[in-house]
């Protein structure tokens, strides 16, 4: 019985959930959000693991017969990806947008609400 | 809310979390075990359409509907931050500045990597149902080989080469094309997005019918999504002087 793999997702995921709550600067926390991400990433491939098993993708070598690991989670961790980059490019336009409108990128200088 | 008290709740707040974690984890069956039910329905389903990468399978014939909501997701988001990214009144389009100086030996390597790059791109897409790969890689790997030409040449060079135009329309087109598939399947009552044309015969590059086309449609938008959203990053940082305050 091993559960390595789990735990490292989750010290992933707190790490960056710890970086967003410290950040001063607001492309930092973005940045923060992603390494939090990446702990899914770890956690679903870990689920879907399976020890001297191949990639689930077949061919010559490989038939469907073969032992393969799991092409759920990876399909899962695709979409994770996907979604991950878009929102951090999201997220980085709306830090510009406040570093012009607000001249600075400090969260914790943030607190008016104007207009 | 001062800092200190913030790092305590933090503090606090992970413990809980982090002992929740733990008790579910080791609920888990074992790290690298053999026990994988889910694995073994999504290879069956994919031996069945004749699709040999098991991971495309899942995305676009198994799941179909959950990556056209992902696909959704993008296009909106790409959507958003081409509307965040407005130039506004204030700003002028300051032009360019100088371009600074390019080693030769980059230069060289840049514009010798765009075909190798691009090809690899429609060979990563268009190869998605029998290797690794597939239309949301291959689309990062076509976009991010337009911006070599950025960074073998100049700003001006990409401007000219590369119609933001055109690609926002790519973007729609792609979207608008899995759309179609989808409804297609629906239309021919098997479901949306259902696999409605000749599966072919396993490993074949034309094999796992709409999948081999959903992988097309999902590589145009991608790749014409991130040229849109690099192109909208890059107005902001060259094209747009300091702001005055």
């Amino acid at each position: 019985m091993s559960y390595y793999g789990y735990f490292v997702a989750g010290a992933i995921m707190l790490t960056g959930a710890v970086g967003i709550a410290r950040s001063r600067n607001l492309v930092h926390a973005v940045v923060c959000l992603s390494v939090s991400q990446a702990g899914t990433y770890v956690l679903l491939l870990s689920i879907g693991y399976q020890r001297h098993a191949a990639a689930p993708v077949f061919g010559s070598t490989i038939k469907p017969s073969t032992k393969v690991v799991d092409p759920v989670v990876q399909a899962l961790c695709l979409t994770d990806i996907v979604v991950s980059a878009t929102v951090t490019a999201l997220l980085l336009a709306l830090s510009l947008q406040i570093a012009k409108h607000h001249g600075t990128t400090d969260p914790d200088e943030l607190s008016a609400l104007r207009g | 809310m001062s800092r200190r008290v913030r790092m305590w709740m933090v503090a606090i707040a992970g413990a809980a979390v982090a002992v929740g974690m733990g008790l579910a984890f080791v609920d888990l069956p074992s790290f690298g075990g053999s026990h994988h039910p889910y694995r073994d329905a999504a290879i069956h389903g994919s031996v069945a359409h004749q699709t040999a990468n098991a991971v495309s399978a899942v995305n676009f014939d198994q799941r179909g509907l959950d990556t056209f909501g992902e696909e959704s997701i993008l296009f909106a988001s790409i959507i958003g931050v081409s509307a965040l990214l407005r130039p506004s009144k204030e700003e002028q389009e300051a032009g360019p500045s100088q371009p600074g100086r390019v080693m030769e030996a980059t230069r060289i390597l840049g514009y010798a990597f765009i075909p190798l790059v691009l090809i690899v791109g429609l060979d990563v897409i268009s190869h998605g149902v029998i290797t690794p790969g597939g239309g949301f890689q291959g689309g990062i790997i076509l976009a991010s080989g337009i911006h070599l030409l950025y960074v073998a040449g100049s700003y001006e060079t990409l401007g000219r080469l590369r119609p933001v135009r055109l690609f926002e329309h790519g973007e729609a087109i792609g979207a608008g094309a899995f759309a179609c598939l989808g409804i297609a399947g629906a239309a021919t009552a098997m479901g949306f997005l259902a696999n409605l044309i000749p599966l072919g015969s396993f490993g074949q590059l034309f094999s796992a019918g709409t999948v081999e086309l959903l992988n097309g449609a999902v590589g145009i938008e991608v790749g014409s999504g991130v040229i849109v959203l690099i192109a909208k990053f890059l107005d902001q940082a060259i094209l747009l002087g300091p702001q005055k305050s």
